[in-house]
């Protein structure tokens, strides 16, 4: 399966790579070519037309389904982002495990698919106005500063350093996340119980 | 033009203020959940996207945001256990109606 991503990289960065005559792109797309441009703006879209689905809708199985299009965009531009292991951690992680089990919990907790609650108006239009405010605030904030930001293209690394990382300067946070891990199996397993 | 480091942002902060809006103001305790995987999504992508934009061949970012991955997977499991035990409890998941603590 890692080589469906594998390909799948590969072929982006061929495609993408007339922009700036390279050859053997590793792992993302050209900058500065009009592939890339496109690319972006295509998986941008979907993300911000996911997020406004996720919010406008009432409807608990059609939020999750919006979600799932918002999480596979995600991956999308983590693989333009040259984080190919990411991407596909995300959609075998997130995608296909999270958002199961929070499908799941929607089965197991509601008495019909078509319930709808609403809010009240009002607090539908504080909470929209304070979004929008944090939303255009965050963006005029970002759109001045001058990060120090390279545009070269920066090969990904090799899967090889990220588990050697993984296995030597992270190895404490990687085995307290296993640790993690099975007390949440247990805690889990333990709330959600059968009562006599 | 190219895309730069800003354009990833920009994509973050509209994941955040949409997660934010969805917990704000969703009744479902499910939606409100659904709301948290958007926000942590979007601290994801400012890792992810500073990683790259940053200087050549740092994964650091990518490791924590594998870290913060599996945060979201376990604390999404036991905010569903959650869910489950207040609707055998209350028989709905109805936020405005889990007020038995209110003073």
């Amino acid at each position: 399966m890692m080589s469906v991503f594998a390909n799948l990289s590969v072929c982006l960065s061929t495609l993408a790579s007339e922009g700036s005559g390279v050859s053997d792109v590793p792992s993302a797309a050209a900058p500065g070519g009009l592939l890339e441009w496109l690319l972006f703006n295509l998986v941008a879209g979907g993300v911000v037309a996911s997020v406004i689905g996720v919010c406008v809708t009432k409807n608990i199985v059609r939020m999750a389904v919006w979600l799932f299009v918002a999480l596979g965009s995600v991956s999308l531009l983590y693989f333009m982002l040259a984080a190919n292991f990411l991407a596909a951690i995300q959609l075998i992680v997130y995608a296909g495990g999270t958002l199961v089990l929070l499908i799941f919990g929607v089965m197991l907790t509601s008495k019909s698919p078509w319930v709808r609650w609403e809010s009240r108006p009002i607090e539908i239009v504080a909470a929209a106005g304070v979004c929008v405010a944090l939303a255009v605030g965050l963006c005029l904030l970002l759109v001045r500063t001058t990060w120090s930001s390279t545009e070269q293209l920066v090969p990904g690394a090799a899967m090889k350093t990220l588990g050697e990382r993984l296995l030597t300067t992270y190895l404490v946070p990687f085995e307290v996340a296993g640790v993690l891990l099975m007390i949440v199996m247990v805690g889990a397993a333990h709330l959600a119980r059968q009562e006599e | 033009m190219a895309i730069g480091l800003t354009h990833y942002l920009v994509i973050a902060a509209v994941l955040f203020a949409g997660g934010l809006f969805t917990m704000m103001t969703k009744r479902n305790a499910i939606g409100i959940l659904i709301g948290v995987e958007l926000v942590l999504n979007s601290a994801n992508v400012n890792l992810v996207a500073f990683d790259r934009y940053l200087g050549p061949g740092r994964i650091d970012g990518q490791i924590t945001a594998i870290f913060v991955i599996v945060l979201a997977a376990a604390e999404a499991a036991l905010a569903v256990g959650i869910c489950i035990n207040v609707y055998k409890n209350l028989a709905t998941v109805d936020v405005d109606r889990a007020a038995q603590l209110q003073g």
